[in-house]
């Protein structure tokens, strides 16, 4: 066993862990956040994602050892304190979840694309969505609600700069 | 003191309520009493027509507390049970807490299955909330001393409409609670309905939507330790050997134990690896050497040989579920004859949540239980018929299911946590792996329809014949002692009822072939496999009477002069039909290159038709869109039965153009998502899903949009491609 100090949805936490722990158990079970999900274990179906510093990564292929004590870790949990993220707000708009155990993962890398791609195409959604499975079929439903939320971001920038500062430039 | 109020006393108590509830339960019949007391595995079958009961429990203080009696797996009972009850009683959705039942019998059949919880809820569900509306009606009228008929019930309260007056149900349950039940109630006009019929937001989707929501997997009881668990790549194999050395060194290992995995039909050995913490177990299963016995199986458990089988059964005589004139002479004798057999593979459920169950076997041999299981009733029963204890000694709190699929209403994970439990003294989370799953079933069982029919001289379909051939779900899993019999169930959208086509000679009909690879519904059951053959056949007909296949299915049903359920039934497909001509534009020519496929079904009460159309994109075809409409008679949710039904068109396309499980020398040659792919979000087409608006009874809306997808897909390609596809699954990237 190790001690790791991880910075966990702002928190500071310090665990004890094999090193070879990957990330979604320590999160899930040594942290106890369990909006982050196990699907496959291998990589392949999304349910686990989290953010590591910004990035989309899958905490089950994700070792502890591998995290640095600086790193900022965001799960589901930490995207908001209210359910009131912008893509949140989007996925109960359209009503995506069914079953919802795989929707964490699904926003979680929803999350990362408006960041990095504020305005998406239906092909950019798909390429980027391409690696979260969602077993329920709720594929246009998750599509239909990034749109949802890139319009909302896209509102809040225009009024953002309408405000005085920015139009005094 | 009356035998009731005792009842009620040992209710409330039951419920850890406060002061004084009203509780509002339906007893069974007596013969249905009879039925769940006894209710074994083997009598399961009773299970998916047994009724309901519903219950309202509201306590002084004013909090009003429905219970969902059905798991909830995506399906949205969540919302669907208590909105049938707060429509009647008339309370908001936001007045309410929702609880899950916890498999008791009050509760009556809590089986998330069969596409039945609202069908079998829409009567006596708003009847128990209209019963509890009368009750505080009268209680209020009596206290303030004034006709019944000058109050009325509004969000949760009784006015007194001269006066303006009010009382709320917490203040009146005291009175009301003493009043008798009241009968023969006369229930909502459908233009009368304030939540049924409305897509009002789903309650449970802020919590899906946060992490918040607790599903199986995310059950953690004090004292609870962490269990994965070997099973035999063969799965009946024996345990010849086990070496735990490496296993016992991983950090975290408490024990290692043999356990078992019971099935209905067979249980099989295991080797369990027991940890403080799910990591360390999974690490210390990894490094067991367990050597297998696997005498027998190899041969039997192969899909090729299974496959094999079935089609070599295909020239002896089926167990009929209908048949109409003479099939042999009428085929005999027509000049266009036409075979073709039609096969479709096994399939895994893969859940997005694994099979996982926290048990705990206590000291006191009591047994508690937090598992997603589809039907709590039915667990209860199988916990204490496997401990040998009462049916009162096991408590069971079902969270959400991270998706099921008729995959955790087969009970083998819950059983073998219960074993592991019992074993180690402790609570014990078990998780299954996604190869697990994968590789251990049960699965929806392979079928071969094989399928003949012919055509005269003047393109009349003369002859019809469907034999569906395979392993009966009735025989395996539920022990039903068949013999020659058909299995029942597998006529779900081929019986008469469900296919209701004037077919002049007809036989449809079942053979049975036995398997030891394990089966169990899946999403539709029998439906998604017959459909397939049955739909496309039909297709092959059409072209070959020269017919626009949705101009033959009208025209084989304005044929059918059959009265009673079947009459009403066709009514109902023509004018699912004609709906669809309408809204997909089916009659407008289409582009070289592009196809147009229909297929209609009935199932679990409601009938789906969808339009495929599909272009060709390389070797392959690309589906562009698919447009269905969907009559389910009344329903609770719109948005929620189109919800329902893109998930039936992603999951009937997955199965139609993705693997299924084969199984080679014993085992399976599918483990996890890279070699048994589901559909993903760049595959998926556009849908446009109609719902028929009518007043007819509520049919079931998680399944009957599945069956139709494979044969309606495949249709649009054979327009667009001229190539026939009769084997599932195919690669829809190329075809020829």
């Amino acid at each position: 066993m190790k001690t790791y100090t991880l910075t966990i949805n702002g928190k500071r936490t310090t665990i004890e862990a094999e090193p070879d722990t990957p990330m979604l158990w320590v999160i899930r079970d040594y942290a106890g956040l369990k909006g982050t999900k196990f699907g496959c274990g291998m990589g392949l179906c999304g349910a686990c994602t989290i953010h590591l510093d910004g990035q989309p990564v899958r905490s089950c292929q994700t070792p502890v050892s591998t995290v640095k004590a600086t790193s900022k870790i965001t799960t589901i949990e930490g995207i908001s304190a209210n359910i009131d993220h912008v893509v949140q707000k989007a996925w109960i708009q359209e009503q995506v979840p069914q079953c919802g155990y795989c929707q964490s993962g699904q926003i979680m890398s929803a999350v990362a694309l408006l960041k990095s791609n504020p305005n998406p195409t239906d092909d950019d959604i798909d390429a980027y969505m391409a690696g979260n499975i969602c077993r329920c079929g709720t594929y246009n439903r998750i599509r239909k609600a990034i749109h949802s939320a890139a319009a909302t971001l896209k509102t809040e920038a225009g009024t953002v700069k309408k405000s005085p500062k920015q139009a005094s430039r | 003191m009356t035998s009731s109020q005792l009842d009620r006393r040992s209710f409330l108590r039951a419920a850890g309520l406060t002061g004084a509830g009203l509780m509002l339960g339906f007893t069974t019949t007596a013969k249905g009493a009879a039925q769940l007391a006894n209710l074994s595995s083997e009598e399961a079958t009773a299970v998916l027509a047994f009724e309901l009961h519903p219950f309202i429990v509201i306590d002084n203080a004013g909090n009003i507390t429905l219970i969902n009696h059905r798991p909830d797996m995506g399906q949205g009972s969540w919302q669907a049970v208590p909105t049938m009850v707060a429509e009647e009683l008339e309370v908001s959705l936001d007045q309410i807490q929702i609880k899950q039942s916890d498999g008791l019998r009050k509760y009556g059949s809590q089986l998330s299955g069969g596409s039945s919880t609202v069908r079998t809820g829409w009567k006596r569900l708003r009847e128990a909330g209209a019963a509890a509306r009368e009750m505080f009606t009268q209680a209020a009228a009596a206290r303030w001393s004034v006709p019944a008929g000058e109050c009325f019930a509004e969000k949760g309260a009784i006015h007194h409409r001269p006066t303006g007056k009010i009382l709320t149900y917490g203040e009146l349950v005291d009175e009301a609670s003493k009043l008798p039940v009241p009968k023969d109630i006369k229930l909502k006009a459908k233009k009368d309905l304030k939540l049924l019929g409305r897509a009002l937001p789903r309650p449970e989707i802020p919590a899906k939507v946060s992490g918040k929501a607790v599903f199986g997997m995310d059950v953690d009881v004090p004292g609870m330790l962490y269990a994965s668990v070997a099973h035999s790549p063969v799965i009946h194999g024996k345990i010849i050997s086990v070496d735990d050395t490496a296993a016992k060194k991983i950090p975290g290992v408490k024990a290692v134990v043999k356990c078992e995995r019971p099935m209905p039909h067979r249980t099989a050995e295991a080797v369990a690896v027991v940890a403080t913490s799910y990591w360390a177990a999974l690490k210390g299963r990894r490094a067991l050497k367990v050597k297998w016995d696997n005498t027998g199986y190899e041969k039997e458990m192969t899909t090729a040989a299974y496959f094999s089988a079935l089609r070599s059964k295909a020239s002896e005589e089926a167990s009929a579920y209908y048949t109409t004139g003479d099939f042999k002479a009428a085929f005999d004798s027509a000049p266009k004859k036409l075979e073709g057999f039609y096969e479709t593979p096994f399939l895994a459920h893969a859940p997005m949540e694994p099979e996982v169950t926290v048990a705990h076997v206590k000291e006191d041999g009591s047994c508690e239980i937090w598992a997603p299981v589809q039907g709590p009733d039915a667990a209860i029963g199988d916990v204490a018929r496997y401990l040998k204890i009462k049916d009162e000694q096991v408590k069971i709190n079902v969270p959400f299911l991270g998706g099921a699929f008729g995959r955790k209403a087969y009970l083998d994970f819950m059983l073998e946590a219960v074993n592991i439990s019992k074993q180690v003294k402790a609570p014990v989370k078990l998780v299954w792996t996604r190869e697990d799953d994968i590789t251990q079933g049960p699965y929806r069982p392979g079928m071969l329809s094989a399928m003949r029919g012919a055509v005269d001289s003047n393109g009349n379909l003369v002859a019809f014949e469907h034999k569906l051939i395979g392993e009966s779900i009735q025989r395996q899993v539920f022990r039903a002692p068949l013999g020659n019999k058909a299995d029942d169930w597998a006529k779900e959208s081929i019986g008469k009822e469900e296919s209701p086509y004037a077919f002049p000679n007809a036989q449809v009909g079942w053979i049975n072939v036995k398997t030891e690879i394990p089966i169990v519904w899946w999403r539709s059951v029998y439906a998604s496999n017959n459909s397939f053959g049955h739909e496309s056949f039909l297709d092959e007909l059409a072209y070959t009477a020269g017919k626009d296949p949705l101009a033959l299915r009208l025209e084989l049903l304005r044929a059918q002069k059959a009265d009673g359920e079947v009459a009403e039934t066709v009514k109902r497909f023509i004018h699912v039909l004609e709906t669809l001509r309408e809204k997909a534009g089916w009659d407008k020519s289409l582009p070289a290159g592009t196809g147009k496929g229909v297929a209609i079904a009935r199932s679990f009460g409601s009938i789906c038709a969808h339009a495929f159309f599909v272009s060709k994109k390389g070797k392959g075809v690309t589906v562009n869109r698919v447009v269905t409409v969907l009559d389910c008679g009344m329903y609770v949710n719109p948005d929620n039965v189109r919800a329902q039904t893109e998930g039936n068109i992603v999951m009937g396309m997955t199965a139609a153009v993705k693997p299924g499980i084969t199984f080679t020398n014993g085992q399976a040659d599918q483990q996890n998502f890279h070699n048994y792919p589901v559909m993903r979000m760049p595959e998926m087409p556009l849908t446009e899903i109609h719902i028929i608006e009518n007043e007819d009874e509520p049919g079931g809306v998680g399944e009957p949009g599945l069956p139709p997808v494979a044969p309606a897909l495949c249709n649009a390609i054979f327009a667009a491609t001229g190539k026939r596809i009769r084997t599932l699954p195919f690669d829809i990237d190329n075809i020829a």
